[in-house]
């Protein structure tokens, strides 16, 4: 009963909590920007909008399409529950581990890049093919990243390669290398731009483009989640401190803020990306993420020996 | 000569390759029925059946018979059998030169695997098995290496390793579909046997390089076969030549079972041959159905290349879902039975990682990152050859006049589709299974080994608390799914509307402005150009000399194995036979010196002979 509890309130809690990391970031790049930008609610409208808006299918689309959103937000929310947020280990941990994980977010790309196809629009083309060049490109680095926290740990269960093993060089590494991996998969600048419409640069958002209304809405929602699960998989990588103290509230309190911290830090880290750098031609994706495969070797090598 | 009694083996390894024969041919064959008919005139029907009941009996020969000598003659068969198979459609002569690279490649091979046996014959004196592996024990290392690399080039032929996969492209898809089918899901799983049987089983553990070399071979076979499937328009040449990335795949388990074997740790290798055995039998289910649905598509367009398809979701709905499966398992999205494979191939490299000493732990952690990569462009490819097949609008008239195929055809790819699923949520029995087949490969004792628990969760035992549970898994996508789609249609919808697809305000899309598989694979081509060399040609058709009627652009790859082993090895052929040539000029003068010359000789050395 406790642990079908704690499923439903990790659920509810990446719902609710994923929309905002995605207004801060924005939010962030504004002030950098010196803009006086949106709220940091503004995904939550985004969401209220979408919701209540009608949509629109292609004519020439089939049920792929209409399948795709759902098992695209099914594939973040089945990751979601592997990747436990507050307490050390997530209950449904027996459902797979880390390696796990990959292929579980295969899965919704797999769906939404095959949609993106069947609206037989060039953009969707265009994304599908992108998305799924990155994509194959990231996958090698991930399993680097994987491979070398489950070395240190022992063991290629999430709670123990992210949770509370001691700080070494091998999980710092291994922590940007998955910066690297996680900005490309969360379409962020310089891989992706989730800001723009332009046909020459989008990935993402030209895989969504015949999207509208409601099944829009289930696919943002994904990415949220997504981006979230990754937040924090580089959070309890780099810092790992995860299980909350047993102690007195005050305790509880400060380590939640500690908490809450370490994944505002990384979403300065990438709104500081974003502004900083321009986006890259698609061919130099392939370099950016042969860097973060050598990052990936450097600390499998690091886990390998120890240090 | 020895008398030619031989017994059957009836060992887990060898049911459980029988298992897999029976678990594809029987589907294939059903569909063959709707397949051939109407395909062929009933004569070469009745043919096609001889063939396919001798194809299937000498593969059946192959995995069970326990004497070396009966097994190269069903061996034999299998390839003889195969050839006229392939060469079935001898009208096109492109099935003609597909059999003649096929029968070369595959008698090289069957070359090496008759020098293997009888150097092993030379010490055993027998060529039953048991013999032979009483006299593979006490043979010398450097005997046993020899035999080694013998048994590796000849059923490395066999099984398509690269670089001696240059046949299974041309051959597999000439074949009728249902013969590519078992062609590609079974046939080349004998070589498989073959490598466990005469190997693993026969040899025993040998030097630490044995397994290396294979894992080798086997990486970069998952990696040329997929970046070549990428390239690829010609739907079941798609195929075939992710047949040459899958034999790595299992050949990674294999060769992983024998590293360990060689360092003494049984856990962890018969958990490898588990997991190499686990993707053997999920190749043949869904590579079998893979061309089975191809075959479909094939004798409902009369096109193979999918640059013409298009819209078939629509003309042949069920065809359309049962490739769907296909391309999820072979792309491993869970919970399907391709996905539970690579997991466990991948934790098999992440027991090399931990419990290895020294630098090859290395060389795995970069082993399962080529394993995440292939399986990445496997994904893609598969996006690419569903999605420009089934999805859009027709691009040609072929793809628009698409029919359903009949319910032979059908049952039999609804079989293979319902497989992919059993295979991926029953992952514990099926592991529990292989087990045993493993355990009589190796000649280990797996009494006191466990790889799961509850019958539902998979947990090798290489670390702490390692799960994975399919049946979990899929229960959770499953409920997932269905809250998403009561979020989806709580109260407060607006009505949806049909529209034409976004085409800029411009003018209408059509077929022609839709991505094609070229365009799709484009980024790869770039990003792999260094190792497929890409070249374009071009070609300006004018009506004079300042107009520019059309403009003609093809964009091939270079083919590298071809051009720079095949190509030059032939070219060395042919001119050593024309230097040949100059001996017989046609002047009967030489001849009478030769038939002088040789008389002169035998009477000189007489005394020698």
């Amino acid at each position: 009963m406790r642990s079908t509890a704690i499923i439903f309130l990790q659920l509810f809690v990446y719902a609710g909590i994923s929309p905002f990391i995605s207004g801060l970031i924005t939010v962030i790049k504004n002030n950098i920007r010196m803009r006086k930008g949106q709220s940091v609610l503004q995904p939550y409208y985004n969401l209220a909008k979408l919701f209540s808006k009608g949509e629109v299918v292609s004519e020439t689309a089939s049920w792929i399409f209409r399948a795709a959103p759902f098992i695209v937000l099914v594939s973040s929310l089945a990751a979601a529950l592997l990747v436990p947020v507050f307490f050390s280990a997530s209950p449904a941990r027996m459902m797979g581990d880390f390696l796990a994980l990959m292929f579980v977010f295969a899965l919704g790309r797999f769906f939404l890049a095959l949609a993106a196809l069947d609206t037989g629009s060039s953009f969707g083309g265009m994304g599908a093919s992108r998305e799924m060049f990155i994509s194959s490109l990231v996958e090698p680095a991930l399993c680097l990243v994987i491979f070398s926290v489950a070395l240190q740990s022992g063991s290629t269960d999430i709670a123990a390669c992210a949770g509370s093993h001691p700080v070494s060089i091998a999980s710092l590494v291994a922590g940007i290398a998955l910066i690297l991996v996680t900005i490309a998969e969360t379409a962020r600048i310089p891989v992706d731009n989730q800001e723009t419409h332009l046909e020459l640069t989008m990935v993402h958002e030209a895989m969504v483009l015949e999207y509208s209304g409601r099944p829009l809405a289930l696919i943002e929602m994904a990415s949220y989640i997504k981006q979230m699960i990754w937040f924090l998989l580089i959070a309890r990588i780099i810092f790992p401190v995860a299980v909350p103290p047993s102690g007195s509230s005050a305790q509880v309190c400060v380590w939640g803020l500690w908490y809450a911290a370490r994944i505002g830090i990384i979403a300065a880290i990438t709104a500081l990306v974003e502004v900083s750098v321009a986006k890259m031609r698609l061919f130099r994706v392939a370099d950016f993420l042969g860097f973060a495969f050598v990052l990936g070797v450097v600390a499998a090598i690091c886990a390998i020996l120890g240090v | 000569m020895e008398n030619l009694t031989f017994g059957f083996l009836t060992d887990p390894l060898s049911l459980f390759f029988l298992l897999v024969i029976l678990l594809v041919s029987v589907p294939s064959a059903v569909y063959s029925l709707g397949y051939l008919k109407g395909e062929y005139p009933s004569g070469k029907i009745r043919l096609c059946w001889l063939l396919l009941f001798a194809f299937v009996l000498s593969m059946a020969l192959v995995v069970t018979v326990g004497n070396a000598f009966i097994f190269l003659i069903a061996w034999e068969i299998m390839s003889l059998v195969s050839y006229f198979l392939v060469v079935f459609d001898s009208t096109h002569e492109k099935a003609i030169q597909a059999g003649m690279i096929y029968i070369i490649m595959t008698h090289v091979g069957t070359a090496f695997l008759v020098a293997a046996f009888l150097l092993i014959y030379a010490c055993s004196g027998s060529f039953d098995f048991t013999a032979m592996q009483i006299a593979c024990r006490s043979m010398s290392l450097q005997m046993k290496n020899i035999v080694f690399l013998l048994f590796l080039v000849g059923f490395g032929t066999k099984a398509g390793i690269v670089p001696l996969h240059i046949w299974l492209p041309y051959a597999h898809p000439q074949a009728p579909s249902h013969i590519s089918s078992i062609m590609s899901g079974v046939m080349i799983k004998t070589a498989i046997y073959g490598i466990i049987r005469f190997v693993i089983f026969m040899m025993g553990p040998g030097p630490s390089w044995w397994g290396i070399v294979l894992l080798v071979l086997a990486l970069i076979s998952c990696l040329v076969g997929v970046i070549y499937a990428l390239m690829e328009h010609d739907i079941k040449k798609l195929l075939a030549y992710h047949s040459v990335e899958n034999i790595g795949i299992i050949l990674l388990g294999v060769g992983l079972s024998m590293s360990f074997l060689s360092k003494e740790m049984p856990y962890a290798a018969v958990f490898s041959l588990v997991a190499g055995l686990y993707h053997l039998i999920n190749h043949a289910i869904f590579k079998g159905l893979l061309f089975l649905c191809a075959g479909s598509v094939y004798k409902a367009t009369g096109t193979r290349d999918i640059e013409k398809l298009g819209g078939l979701i629509r003309k042949m709905p069920q065809t359309a879902v049962y490739f769907l499966f296909g391309s999820m398992a072979i792309s491993a999205l869970p919970p399907l039975n391709g996905f539970v494979s690579e997991w466990l191939t991948l934790q098999a490299f992440f027991m090399g990682a931990a419990g290895l000493d020294g630098g090859i732990r290395l060389f795995m952690v970069i082993g399962a990152a080529i394993l995440a990569l292939t399986s990445g462009l496997a994904a893609a490819c598969f996006v690419k050859a569903f999605g420009v097949t089934f999805l859009a609008a027709p691009r040609s008239r072929y793809a628009q006049n698409a029919v359903e195929s009949p319910l032979s055809m059908r049952v039999g790819m609804f079989f293979l589709s319902v497989m992919t699923v059993v295979f991926g949520l029953a992952a514990v029995l099926v592991v529990k299974l292989l087990v045993r087949a493993a355990a009589a490969a190796t000649r280990i004792d797996t009494g006191g080994m466990s790889f799961s628990f509850n019958n539902l969760i998979l947990s090798p035992q290489g670390g702490k608390d390692m799960y994975l549970s399919t049946p979990v898994l899929a229960l959770a996508l499953f409920v997932l799914g269905l809250a998403g789609f009561a979020v989806y249609k709580a109260p407060g919808r607006e009505k949806t509307r049909m529209y034409r697809t976004w085409d800029c305000g411009y003018y209408t899309l059509n077929a022609r402005t839709e991505y094609t598989a070229t365009a799709f694979s484009k980024p790869f081509r770039i990003a792999f150009g260094f190792f497929l060399l890409p070249y374009h040609k071009t070609q300006k058709i004018r009506d004079s000399f300042y107009h520019v009627k059309s403009f003609v652009y093809e964009t091939h790859t270079t083919m590298v194995f071809k051009k720079y082993l095949y190509d030059p090895a032939l070219a060395l052929i042919f001119k050593s036979a024309k230097s040949l040539r100059k001996m017989q000029p046609g002047s009967i003068h030489l001849y009478v010196l030769y038939i002088f010359a040789a008389a002169a000789l035998l009477l000189i050395f007489r005394g020698r002979f």
